[in-house]
């Protein structure tokens, strides 16, 4: 019995088991609907306007959490450090979108930001199609994704065969060291305080008003294919290593596959993916700084959304990104809820929890992670069965063969 | 003849499985029992039925008329019964003293008393009772779990193939160390692949096949009976 | 390229195997060379260093002697045990002074705490704080005992019963991290906090080592707790049970043993440790809901280190990984230091993951 088959939900068949995730959806959909439109007294240009911008972050960690559950929910490989491709996502797409840095303050000879790269300007070749407008763009993404690849080939070397609860803290030390260097080399992406300005693609060819709508488009396509992609890459024969990989390694093994092998291509699809998101993130917030990836903000919320929404499961990444993305919102919407400005009847957080409220959300998703692997470990869209009946034969063929731990009368004959 | 361990129409299994479909056995008052059968009959279930370890669905197990069934294996260890798994039977990392505490565990007084007695049924691990377990042979390894589990002098001893993966020589030392013990005046249940030589040493022996009762009797008619030399003891 | 890589990892693990089939005693021997080297240098051309090393390396033990041992009883390696340590250390703070926080600025003091006891907050010898403290720690210690069997019921054992993967271990035990870090936000307050303010001095002794007696102290509590634990684990009877079922939990069941007792009572123990932890982690330091998750790593490069289970090897994983770090700035910005401890796990986790004394000598 392997890690996922013992994940079966005790609750299942309850009677309302199967209205969960429906209800949850409309909780949450009906409170970000509903909350900004009052605040806004029912304005209907601001509630389209949050919207969107709230659709545009949903779309881009779904493409963080399909990553995940490449590396994850189809591979097994344990990978607690998202934070490290996150930032380095992020940071590369910046310096290769943003222009040169400005030359130092002539009369102290400080810089006023530092950072390498800044290939932005360069990189329009073709100005007579405007091409510093989609050019830089699609250069830093790729970079992006494929300076992440790249780390993750690196770092496959000496994780990938650890035990999984060690790759866990690894994993973890790897992105908080990343994240210490980003921080402390100046030089690098000038430290704590970050790249600004950087660029979003096609924006010039915009009103600043009507750009957002574009940007969403822009972020739902690039999901589009990346769901593609990832949809494709698990119901090819590669993919159905993967998953005979984490059901039974063994039996796997056995029928001559480099285990090794698909386990870092499966890690460097999925670390490419995030390189994408983090190039996408950066674009829409046009501002970041290594602060602001944190363990638990750029990796462990991450883990919540594949969870939650069912890990092994393409459309379970994305509905656990906008349920908890969702309920992030919905916190911060909150605590618009002053006792000057309360919303219907009355409502209003009292000022004592007013400066908290942000550390019960944190609460909150510590707790709801730890009900959800004791009630409902399988998520709210449960895993596809096994995709192939090779994959299954094979593995019933094998374990056929090795002697059984329990019940154990089938040990051969003295 | 009292009847010190009975199981009576055990129905028994894990998960949805149902493995065993009834079955009974009697063990009485210094008898050595022997319970045998092809792959897959249920023999190593029976016994962690009986002994708390796997659920009883429905059917009872009585030690000595007091009802055990379904009782926790600490509760039926302090009731006076030990049991000794096939495999990972010692604790590798635990010296060969610290293993035999383990099996009087329950109990707080007489350890050293305890301890003395079990060394002098097993005196070739006596010499070396400050080692770790982990540095013993298969065939010591065996005689340290029987050891153990005579730590607390149980009425009924539960053996789950106590010959399996052991040389000729070290089968038949475990055997005689077996009906040494059951001179002492332990009752012993074993579950033995190894039919003839566990019914060379047994009173009586069941028959099991399919999770279900279908033989019994004395032991000695069982090795010449070609019906069953034929069907369960594969030769 | 991604042949090559795989041909470094096969490469790298024939050499690790090749080692570990030699008894893995060169192995061994090369590691204990290289960590004498690193002690006698060290020692040696920066005294300074090396003390402040040991002291980090005492407050690292006494986490890491908490967390070695619940991870080799339970087979867990439990990502809260930092965040819990600092709930300790504000629980300790809370028995101490009262305060929680209300807003921003102010705190909501209760009525009664330690620090209005006579004599509560003078100074003992030379240590920075009273007999108060001590009070508070202890009581501290009951509270994170109870905690830690409460999340074990609620939680863990939920777990155990169900067979579940170290995996879902890893993912709840963060998750208690996070609901354990928030809780200590909300409670007390973003603000790092001290048990007592002011300017502590050090003393001067000879070779050039500037010391303050509390981190003396830390020194002792470390050694004599790792010795403690280690008699509770080989000279008790509980202690033996708990290294039985570290070997082979159902056999454990088998011989008659109530094995979730025995757990209980492994929680009970672990709890009191990371509370004492907690409280001189914050003495050395301070009060930070930050702290816990920073400590996360050297902790588990020093249980790994040492051994998993094995309690003497976390006192000697925790001085390895304390007295590298603190050396370590001789060369790096001090901002590396956790890297230096990421560094030791890496090494240790490719060449020898059983660590220096082997899991439970």
């Amino acid at each position: 019995m392997t890690g996922m088959d013992r994940l079966r939900a005790p609750f299942a068949g309850l009677r309302g088991e199967k209205l969960i995730t429906p209800l949850a959806f409309l909780f949450i959909t009906t409170l970000v609907i509903l909350m900004p439109a009052e605040r806004s007294g029912w304005s209907l240009s601001s509630v389209v306007s949050f919207l969107t911008f709230f659709a545009t972050t949903v779309a881009i960690f779904s493409i963080f959490t399909l990553g995940l559950n490449v590396q994850w929910g189809y591979t097994g490989v344990f990978n607690f450090g998202i934070a490290g491709f996150f930032l380095v996502g992020s940071f590369t797409a910046a310096i290769f979108t943003k222009g040169a840095p400005p030359p130092p303050d002539p009369v102290t000879g400080r810089p006023y930001v530092e950072y390498i790269g800044g290939f932005g300007d360069e990189l329009d070749f073709l100005p007579f199609l405007d091409s510093g407008e989609w050019l830089p763009f699609i250069v830093g993404t790729a970079a992006a994704a494929l300076m992440c690849g790249l780390l993750a080939l690196l770092l496959s070397i000496p994780t990938l065969r650890l035990r999984e609860d060690y790759l866990a803290i690894a994993t973890i030390g790897i992105a908080e060291l990343l994240r210490n260097i980003a921080l402390q080399e100046q030089g690098l992406v000038n430290g704590p305080r970050g790249l600004l300005g950087i660029p979003s693609p096609l924006s010039g060819l915009f009103e600043p008003a009507d750009y957002k709508y574009v940007y969403l488009l822009i972020v739902v396509a690039v999901l589009i294919v990346v769901y593609i992609a990832v949809e494709r890459g698990i119901r090819s024969p590669w993919g159905r290593v993967l998953r005979a990989l984490r059901e039974d390694e063994l039996a796997t093994v056995a029928s001559g596959k480099n285990v090794f092998a698909f386990k870092m291509q499966a890690f460097v699809f999925g670390a490419m993916i995030m390189g994408v998101g983090g190039a996408l993130y950066a674009y829409q917030l046009r501002a970041i700084s290594p602060e602001g990836f944190s363990h638990f903000f750029s990796t462990f919320l991450f883990w919540v959304m594949l969870i939650v929404g069912g890990s092994g499961n393409n459309r379970g990444a994305i509905l656990g990104a906008y349920i908890v993305w969702g309920i992030w919102i919905i916190s911060l919407q909150l605590q618009g809820y002053t006792p000057e400005r309360p919303g219907p009847l009355g409502f209003a957080i009292p000022e004592i929890f007013q400066n908290r409220i942000f550390f019960m959300r944190d609460f909150l998703i510590g707790t709801l992670i730890v009900i959800v692997l004791l009630l409902r470990p399988q998520g709210l869209l449960p895993e596809e069965r096994r995709v192939s009946i090779w994959v299954e034969r094979q593995a019933r063929r094998l374990r056929a063969a090795r002697p059984m731990p329990e019940g154990g009368d089938e040990t051969p004959a003295g | 003849m009292t009847a010190v361990l009975q199981a009576r129409g055990v129905v028994s299994g894990y998960g949805e499985v149902e493995i065993l479909h009834g079955v009974s056995i009697t063990l009485n008052e210094g008898e050595i029992v022997a319970v045998i059968g092809p792959n897959g009959a249920g023999k190593s279930t029976l016994l962690k039925a009986i002994f708390g370890l796997v659920p009883v669905r429905a059917g009872s197990v009585l030690l000595a008329g007091r009802d055990l069934t379904n009782l926790s294996p600490d509760r039926i260890v302090q009731a006076g019964m030990s049991f000794v798994p096939q495999t990972d039977n010692v604790f590798p990392t635990l010296t060969i003293n610290e293993n035999l505490e383990m099996g009087a565990f329950v109990r707080r007084d007489g350890l050293h008393d305890r301890l003395e007695r079990v060394y002098g049924l097993f005196p070739d691990i006596a010499t070396r009772r400050g080692e770790r377990a982990s540095r013993l042979s298969g065939g010591q390894r065996q005689m340290l779990a029987l050891a153990r589990s005579l730590m607390l002098d149980p009425r009924v001893l539960l053996l789950d193939e106590p010959s399996a993966s052991l040389s000729p020589k070290m089968v038949d030392s475990i055997f005689e160390k077996i009906a040494e013990i059951n001179r002492g005046g332990t009752a012993i249940l074993l579950v033995e692949q190894n039919a003839r030589e566990a019914l060379s040493f047994s009173n009586r022996a069941y028959v099991l096949a399919m999770g279900e009762n279908r033989f019994e009797g004395e032991a000695n008619g069982m090795l010449d009976n070609k019906e069953v030399g034929r069907l369960y003891l594969g030769g | 390229m991604i042949a090559l890589a795989g041909w470094f990892s096969e490469t790298l693990t024939r050499v690790r195997d090749r080692l570990a089939g030699r008894g893995d005693t060169v192995t061994g021997i090369a590691l204990w060379l290289l960590i004498a080297v690193l002690i006698v240098w060290s020692a040696v051309g920066s005294t300074q260093l090396f003390v402040v090393g040991v002291i980090v390396g005492s407050i690292l033990a006494l986490g890491a002697l908490g967390l070695t041992l619940i991870y080799g009883v339970l087979k867990f390696g439990n990502f809260a045990h930092g965040d819990m340590m600092m709930l300790g250390a504000y629980i300790a703070f809370f028995f101490l002074t009262g305060h929680v926080a209300r807003t921003s600025r102010e705190d909501t003091q209760l009525p009664w705490a330690l620090d209005s006891l006579p004599h509560a907050v003078d100074r003992i010898g030379d240590l920075t704080f009273g007999y108060g403290l001590i009070i508070a720690a202890l009581l501290a210690a009951v509270v994170m005992a109870l905690l830690s069997i409460a999340l074990d019921r609620l939680i863990y054992r939920r777990l155990r019963r169900r067979h579940s993967g170290i995996v879902i271990f890893a993912i709840a035990s963060l998750g208690v991290a996070i609901a354990v870090r928030s809780l200590m936000f909300i409670i007390w307050g973003p603000d790092p906090r001290v048990y007592v303010s002011g300017i502590h001095r050090a003393q001067s002794y000879p070779l050039g080592i500037v010391l303050k007696t509390d981190q003396i102290f830390i020194f002792a509590v470390a050694v004599a707790l790792a010795v403690l634990t280690y008699l509770i684990l080989f000279h008790t009877k509980l202690g033996k049970a708990m290294r039985a079922i570290a070997d082979n939990p159902d056999l454990a069941r088998v011989s008659g043993i109530d094995t979730e007792r025995i757990i209980l009572w492994t929680w009970t123990i672990g709890g009191a440790l990371v509370a004492v932890a907690g409280v001189l982690l914050a003495v050395q330091s301070q009060i930070n809901p930050l702290l816990g998750f920073v400590i996360l790593l050297p902790l588990f490069a020093a249980t790994i280190l040492g051994g998993i289970g094995n309690p003497l090897g976390a006192l000697a994983g925790a001085m390895v990984v304390g007295i590298a770090q603190e050396v370590s700035i001789e060369f790096f910005e001090p901002a590396y230091k956790p890297g230096v401890a990421f560094l030791i796990l890496i090494l240790i986790l490719l060449v020898r993951p059983r660590g220096l004394l082997g899991a439970k000598v």
